[in-house]
């Protein structure tokens, strides 16, 4: 049998539209079949392109994938959802594997949409706190006005531990202020050996938040990212995701820093 | 199996064999080069082994044949999606022992790293290649340096000499046409040294990634991409989706030739993009070329055609770099001792 052509999408439906702010929305997406959270499909527009896009959310028979409007293909996804349906190609990469963290104190820090490939962990932890010693989820937007997934944070509140803050109050905000990594020093770790970290955001942040968490005492084996790339095909061919010799879209986006550390593009 | 026959006999051949397939071969293109009264010598096809150009090195590689500089993947109309067709045709490639291993890195990214690429594979299988002999290196060729100047990998070999040919078949069908024809014991002819010769750095350490020695190609590179157009192992590609005109509703997918040293090789939507200094754009090209390629598949990438030097319109040379790197690797080791 001829195996089957990989650059050709599939149709899937768009079952619920989820906004969160004015231009990132949550598409919630039927598919049925083996997906992992920090896995990510290409989400095809004929006419437009493709756009890898991670899953931010499994449920039973369909996937989430939180899409922000930044770019050619994005910007008609935002215009035409209504009702209708998406190609998508995938779900390709490695994704995190839970296995790794069950049992430990997890500390997973996000930036802004960051938070979309690890949700599918919190989600997990959240639903099964008795799964891991603690769960801290350690989260940082620009503004008020760009937070994500706020219904799911309410529900993540009850479970595990939270810290929300923004870089940008406005007047309404009452919470914390300030980046992410201001917010480290004071998360207590009973046993480094146990304790794993996981972080997801822009380069910049991930770079200091590593950092922060190595002069923490965490060890490099403990540590997880997840890298975003650009990429045209998803499957180790188009070479734009390329960094030395690995392939974000085949090896990754997900790595243990003791690789991940070596990723110089 | 080897035989002498002669150019009549064989293009009578080639008549036969092209009812099934297409024949590419490397063409001297009169006046057609960049400069005026400059010819260039590229792939396209041919009807007759007096319109293959033997004597001189193509400018351009055979790669198109397999993976064309715009392919279309699909046709869609509103939810529909079409896989385009494949050639009714095969392919015979006539191409030299350097590009006859390059075809091997085509091979390992295009069917084995990831899933099988169904475009690269429905022409790679129904493709047929016949060798070329080198009986003197040209310019800028370092094939010795990289243990690329022989290949027994062919489908065939020719050898053309005025009206004779020899042919050495490792294609049953060309040697069911060959019986009769004077049996001969046929080697190809293949070089053993080159002018150019390069000395590649066993391995590079992370630390000279942000050295000073790129800088000089960051000056001098203009970011055009050539040298990858003409390399017979860049292989990547941008999608492009294109939409009819007539029809909005309808239109193509296509991949694209894509370039590591143009601008927008790396941007993401929403502005974040890597390498943006040209100099690490060539950092990045030269040590996939001869450091991180070998890491993951266990050859070099590079198999020192030379076509990059030969085709830079800033004179930069690729063979230099690989060499002043292994200098400046071995003084680097030497400081930290």
């Amino acid at each position: 049998m001829a195996e089957l052509n990989p650059y050709i999408p599939f149709l899937s439906e768009i079952t619920e539209v989820i906004k969160h702010t004015e231009i990132e929305y949550t598409f919630r997406m039927t598919y049925t079949g083996d997906v992992k959270p920090g896995q990510f499909f290409e989400v095809s527009l004929p006419k437009f392109g493709e756009a890898p896009i991670s899953v931010s959310g499994i449920g039973d028979g369909t996937v989430d994938l939180t899409i922000r409007k930044v770019g050619k293909v994005t910007d008609e996804i935002f215009e035409n959802y209504v009702g209708d349906t998406l190609f998508l190609r995938g779900p390709y990469g490695n994704g995190f594997d839970i296995e790794n963290y069950k049992g430990k104190e997890i500390l997973l820090v996000a930036g802004g949409t960051g938070l979309s490939p690890v949700k599918g962990i919190v989600d997990y932890f959240s639903a099964h706190p008795d799964d891991c010693k603690s769960f801290t989820l350690l989260v940082g937007f620009k503004s008020p006005k760009d937070m994500l997934f706020k219904k799911d944070f309410e529900e993540w509140e009850k479970n595990i531990k939270v810290v929300l803050t923004v870089d940008y109050p406005d007047d309404d905000y009452s919470g914390n202020c300030g980046l992410v990594t201001h917010y480290i020093p004071e998360l207590l770790v009973k046993d480094l050996k146990e304790a794993v970290g996981i972080v997801v955001g822009p380069p910049v942040m991930m770079k200091c938040v590593i950092s922060d968490l190595l002069a923490k005492g965490f060890f490099e084996e403990n540590l997880w990212i997840s890298q975003e790339r650009k990429m045209c095909c998803g499957i180790g061919k188009c070479g734009h995701c390329k960094i030395d010799d690995t392939y974000i879209c085949l090896d990754g986006p997900v790595f243990n820093y003791t690789k991940g550390k070596f990723l110089k593009d | 199996m080897g035989y002498q026959t002669t150019a009549a006999k064989m293009n009578t051949i080639f008549a036969d064999l092209s009812k099934d397939y297409l024949i590419y071969a490397p063409k001297r293109y009169v006046g057609d080069g960049t400069f005026v009264h400059i010819d260039t010598i590229r792939y396209g096809e041919i009807t007759d082994l007096s319109e293959i150009e033997f004597a001189e090195k193509s400018n351009y590689s055979f790669k198109e044949v397999l993976l064309p500089i715009s392919e279309t993947l699909f046709y869609f109309t509103e939810n529909e999606m079409k896989e385009a067709d494949a050639p009714k045709k095969g392919a015979i490639v006539f191409l030299r022992s350097c590009d006859l291993h390059g075809l091997k890195r085509m091979d390992t990214i295009y069917l084995e790293n990831g899933a099988v690429d169904t475009y690269y594979k429905r022409l790679r299988d129904n493709t047929k290649f016949i060798l070329m002999g080198c009986e003197s290196s040209f310019e800028n060729c370092f094939c010795v340096s990289m243990g690329t100047q022989t290949s027994d990998d062919y489908d065939a070999y020719l050898k053309v000499t005025g009206e004779t040919v020899l042919v050495d078949s490792h294609w049953d069908a060309l040697d069911a046409a060959l019986a009769g024809a004077t049996p001969a014991s046929v080697i190809p002819d293949s070089v053993t040294a080159n002018e150019t010769v390069v000395t590649i750095p066993e391995t590079v350490p992370q630390t000279l990634f942000d050295d000073p020695f790129w800088e000089d190609y960051g000056n001098r590179c203009i970011a055009c991409g050539r040298c990858n157009f003409v390399c017979p192992t860049c292989t990547c590609f941008t999608m492009q989706d294109i939409f009819y005109t007539d029809n909005g509703k309808a239109g193509e997918r296509r991949r694209v030739w894509a370039s590591c040293h143009i601008d927008g090789y790396t941007d993401m939507a929403g502005g974040h993009a890597f390498r943006n200094d040209k100099g690490q754009r060539m950092r990045f090209k030269v040590l996939h070329k001869v450091n991180d390629y070998k890491r993951r598949f266990g050859t070099h990438m590079c198999i020192g055609c030379g076509r990059c030097d030969d085709v830079c319109p800033e004179y930069i040379s690729f063979a230099n770099c690989i060499n002043k790197l292994n200098t400046l690797v071995n003084d680097t080791a030497k400081e930290e001792n």
